[in-house]
């Protein structure tokens, strides 16, 4: 796969939808772009941050293990994971395992921080994606709460 | 040493003094004969005195016995001579003029050869005489001395010591001979020029000397703050870190202007005085010339003088002002030297240096260390005058293991340093046995016993090299060239300057010492002791980055290549055969460069190295042959496209220029400029440099890592085809300049690892490196490689002072050597401070271990570790506070359980 073939991948994902097509492959020249086999990991539960993962193609699990692994959410193409972790600097908060053969670019805690710093509706974008994970989150709690009640 | 360098230098060159004086006093009736000659070619040949006409002959070369008028009355005539006309006459004289010219020229040669050799002989001995004497200062004193001030002192301030040295006695001699006989014969030919020509010498010779003066003091303070200056920048390079973190460069730049100040201001009163003294040297000099024209002429005018006596004075007198001028300025060297050497040693006496005998070679390290350790009442002061060890008294077996507890300032380190005879107790003894530690000579002291400080110094060599110091003590077998005729010259010459007779090309190693019979048992041995201080994994990671000669080691390169060949199938085994492309003679490498997949092996020379290349004359040509200068530049033109075009927003100095670009920040603009123009005006516009700045860009290209969809199927056979013109053109033009990849060939160029992989990691696949590192490790035991990579990482070069190593690495080769010895008894002075707790007390456990039955005293801060010890000693302020095993020190209220509670 060349860069453009990448570029237009990622124009198809909303986070990028509105991005100069030049920063973008600027992006993605200045990442990896990593194959993982199925049942490879992206990062573990724990582990120091420096990177998040927008997966080009392929799905992998969120697992997170308290106590014994759960699996908390499913990803796939066009979703970015591993972020939280670069945005707050703390360990992994879960582990991402492949669930099929998976192609991800990998995007450094610096290149990341710039790209939102420098198009801020890329900024809004991620803040768009957080407050829906945390919506469903919320909904999630509430469930769980009603069911713990009930 | 002899402080008057007259009398150090007679006494070591007194017979070769003489051989060269006695050849300068054979050499003076030459010189005169011929002053005398010019005199006879212009009376006798060209005037004709003594010749009564055109047909007369006068007797060449008659020789009378000399004083034999005197003797019997009459002339007596050894030899009549040949009878020759006036034309005749005038030729052999002035050929003799020439054979004298010959001769003196003769002399000169073997006189200037023999001093400069004699020079060169003094130098090497007052050399090695100062090295000899820095080896046997005291420890202590070392603390005081700035290394780059005895270095200085060493190398260049007794450089001209060396010149000098050749002249001390000779030039006086010679000089003054010559212008003893250009006096005389000035005399001879006219006592009144002669003696204004002598009255203006004595005034030069009376004044100039107490001119310069001055200028030796100058000289002096010269030598002092050029030798504190270079003390200083030693200084700052060692302190860089401090000097940057603390932003104190520009202090550093005050000081450095202020000394150089100082060493201008004295520089330029030097040259003021020194030009001043010429002046008045030249003039005085010329004075002596106007009165042999003015008052010689006036003699001549009216007859006083013939001509030919006058010419001959000034020829005599041009050889005069020479040699009274160098005499002078010998004079002046003299007194020059006498300081620089008063300077120089006055630095290399320290009070209590070593006695020699206590580094003798030849002295033997004595049976096996036994009975106690015992110390009676040990006192040290130090120059502060403050107490840093205060009457310790105590016993311990010497093969217990005693453990020395306190604080940084208890005074241990001292304490340990003094058992092995580092340092000398001010007031007390230290015995181990029944002999005192300080008499020991070093062959026991640093053969049965073996100190280990925290600041463990590795020298720049290889970690091999650092591992056998503790065993190199005197040669043990002799170099293989020992006793050839050369060799033998060698160390007559070196005997002849004073110098150490020992061959440092023999083999120093002490195999006995370390318990083995032989270099191979040696080697399995030095793996061993570094798999005991940890640190063989290090040295494993060493050895697979590093190379190995496979000429040397044919068994390796061997094995390696087995390792080459089973890589894939071990890889197939994990299911990773994906991550690694290997090279193939035949095919075009996708995550490789394209400069690698030309050249397609490793440069050893660097016009084949990084960017060098694609100027490369030889690559050109070759990539011109296979069709790829065009595509090439189109790839180059691509490549600048997108780089202009994704980097134009980036501020310079981005990190992403640094880390991604093909292009720097600066160079962009111009590439920018360039792909315009190329859009206006088209590729046959651009200039020589302006189509290689655009070509030079793919050879970084690495298809599967950029991505830019560059290198197609016909590419990649022109470059394969490129690779294969190349290494033909190679083997012809320079071969060896590029070791070329081959399958089935080991390359001595390449890492060791490089060699087992043969090829690149994939690019792009999660893990690569980890997963295929994992695999190489597990083929290279399976292989029983382990030893043989270990054995390559012993070759790394730890740098200067070990800096190529992290401290714990220095400590644990610091720690290693020293058990590589197997001492009697082992003192190690918190020697694993750079290491976590945890990692202490594994290493303490192993130490203790291996050392079971063999004495070890080990001072530490932590209080805890001395449950392992048999004896516990604690010592506080310089004060023993207690003694006794850990079970006794440790019950409440006891002096070890303070400790044990702060812990």
């Amino acid at each position: 796969m060349s860069i453009e073939q990448e570029v237009e991948i990622l124009r198809k994902i909303p986070l990028f939808a509105n991005i100069d097509p030049a920063k973008l492959k600027l992006m993605c020249f200045a990442s990896e772009r990593l194959t993982f086999k199925a049942g490879q990991s992206l990062f573990d539960q724990g582990d120091s941050a420096d990177s998040a993962y927008i997966i080009v193609a392929g799905a992998a699990d969120v697992i997170v293990t308290t106590g014994k692994p759960s699996v908390v959410a499913h990803v796939a193409k066009n979703d970015i994971v591993g972020e939280i972790a670069i945005l707050c600097d703390v360990p992994r908060t879960a582990t991402v395992t492949a669930t099929s053969e998976l192609t991800a670019l990998k995007v450094t805690k610096d290149l990341f921080f710039r790209m939102v710093t420098d198009f801020p509706e890329m900024g809004v974008e991620v803040m768009r994606v957080l407050a829906h994970r945390l919506e469903n989150t919320t909904a999630d709690l509430i469930k769980a709460r009603a069911a713990a009640r009930g | 040493m002899e402080p008057n360098l007259f009398k150090y230098i007679w006494r070591h060159s007194r017979r070769e003094q003489l051989g060269i004086l006695s050849t300068v006093l054979l050499s003076l009736p030459f010189y005169f004969l011929a002053l005398d000659l010019p005199k006879g070619i212009v009376n006798r040949g060209i005037q004709g005195q003594g010749f009564a006409g055109p047909d007369s002959t006068r007797a060449f070369l008659a020789f009378d016995l000399p004083f034999g008028e005197a003797l019997t009355g009459a002339p007596v005539a050894l030899f009549d001579g040949f009878a020759l006309t006036q034309p005749e006459y005038l030729l052999a004289l002035s050929f003799a003029f020439l054979i004298m010219v010959a001769i003196n020229g003769g002399f000169k040669f073997v006189i200037n050869t023999n001093t400069g050799r004699m020079g060169e002989r003094m130098l090497r001995r007052l050399r090695y005489e100062l090295a000899d004497r820095v080896l046997r200062f005291p420890i202590p004193q070392m603390r005081r001395v700035k290394q780059a001030e005895m270095a200085t002192m060493i190398k260049d301030e007794v450089e001209p010591l060396g010149g000098f040295i050749g002249d001390a006695f000779i030039a006086p001699a010679f000089l003054g001979g010559q212008a003893i006989t250009a006096m005389a014969f000035i005399l001879l030919q006219s006592v009144w020029l002669g003696s204004v020509a002598a009255a203006i010498v004595l005034v030069q010779a009376f004044f100039i000397p107490r001119l310069r003066r001055p200028i030796l003091r100058l000289g002096r303070e010269r030598q002092l703050t050029a030798r504190r200056l270079a003390g200083r920048v030693a200084e700052i390079v060692d302190g860089a870190t401090e000097v940057h973190a603390h932003d104190a460069s520009n202090l550093e730049r005050a000081d450095m202007a202020a000394r150089l100040g100082r060493i201008f201001n004295i520089r330029y009163e030097i040259f003021q005085r020194k030009f001043f003294v010429k002046f008045l040297n030249n003039f005085l000099a010329q004075l002596t010339p106007f009165v042999f024209y003015a008052g010689g002429g006036l003699l001549a005018i009216f007859g006083h003088l013939d001509i030919g006596s006058l010419v001959a004075v000034i020829a005599a007198y041009k050889d005069l002002p020479g040699p009274i001028k160098e005499l002078i300025d010998w004079d002046q060297r003299r007194n020059d030297v006498q300081i620089k050497y008063d300077q120089v040693i006055e630095q290399f006496q320290p009070a209590d240096i070593l006695d020699p005998e206590r580094q003798d070679p030849d002295a033997d390290a004595g049976p096996p260390l036994s009975g106690e350790i015992v110390a009676q009442a040990v006192g040290l002061v130090d120059d502060n005058n403050s107490k840093v060890l205060d009457s310790v008294s105590f016993r311990a077996g010497v093969s217990q293991h005693t453990a020395l507890i306190g604080a940084d300032e208890s005074g241990k380190d001292r304490l340990t340093m003094m058992l092995c005879g580092l340092e000398v107790p001010s007031t007390g003894r230290l015995k181990i046995g029944d002999r005192n530690v300080e008499d020991l000579p070093q062959a026991v002291t640093g053969r049965r016993l073996s100190y280990v400080g925290p600041e463990t110094y590795l020298f720049a060599r290889s970690v091999r090299d650092n591992l056998l110091y503790g065993l190199k003590h005197r040669p043990m077998q002799d170099a293989a060239d020992r006793g050839t005729p050369a060799r033998t010259l060698w160390f007559a010459e070196a005997a002849r300057a004073g110098n150490s007779t020992l061959d440092v090309t023999a083999d120093w190693i002490d195999y006995a010492a370390a318990g083995v019979a032989g270099p191979e048992a040696l080697t399995r041995q030095l793996i061993e002791v570094l798999a005991l201080v940890e640190m063989e994994d290090d040295v494993y990671r060493f050895g697979l980055v590093g190379t190995v000669d496979p000429v040397a080691h044919p068994d390796v390169a061997e094995a390696i290549l087995k390792a080459r060949a089973a890589l894939p199938e071990r890889l197939a085994a994990v299911d990773a055969q994906s991550l690694v492309v290997r090279f193939d003679p035949e095919r075009y490498n996708g995550n490789a460069t394209l400069a690698e997949n030309l050249l397609f092996g490793t440069p050893r020379k660097s016009e084949f190295a990084g960017d060098a290349l694609a100027e490369n004359a030889l690559m050109t040509r070759v990539l011109g042959e296979a069709g790829l200068i065009d595509d090439m530049l189109s790839m180059g033109v691509s490549i600048a496209r997108t780089m202009v075009e994704i980097f134009a927003g980036l501020p310079p100095g981005h990190p992403f220029f640094d880390q991604y670009s093909f292009i720097d920040a600066d160079s962009l603009p111009e590439y920018r400029n360039l792909l315009t123009k190329l859009d206006r005006v088209g590729e046959g516009a651009l200039t020589v440099a302006e189509s290689l700045s655009l070509r030079r860009l793919p050879f970084a290209y690495v298809e599967a890592r950029h991505r830019l969809g560059l290198i197609d199927e016909t590419i990649e056979q022109k470059a394969v085809k490129a690779r294969r013109l190349f290494a033909d053109r190679m083997a012809t033009v320079d071969p060896g300049a590029v070791a070329i990849y081959r399958p089935d060939a080991y390359n001595a160029a390449a890492a060791l690892q490089d060699n087992i992989l043969f090829g690149r990691l994939a690019y792009g696949q999660a893990k690569a490196e980890e997963i295929v590192g994992g695999v190489m490790t597990e083929m290279l035991d399976a292989l029983g490689l382990r030893e043989t990579v270990i054995e390559a990482g012993l070759s790394y070069e730890v740098g200067v002072g070990g800096k190529r190593l992290s401290s714990s690495q220095r400590q644990r080769i610091g720690l290693a050597r020293s058990l590589l010895k197997q001492p009697d008894l082992l003192v190690i002075n918190d020697a694993l401070a750079a290491m976590d707790d945890a990692t202490q007390t594994r290493l303490l456990d192993k130490v203790l271990e291996h050392r079971r039955g063999r004495g070890v005293v080990w001072a530490q801060q932590r209080p805890r570790a001395g449950e392992r010890f048999d004896r516990v000693i604690v010592l506080r302020g310089g004060r023993l506070v207690a003694e006794g095993s850990f079970a006794e020190l440790s019950k409440p209220g006891s002096a070890l359980s303070d400790l044990l509670a702060a812990e």
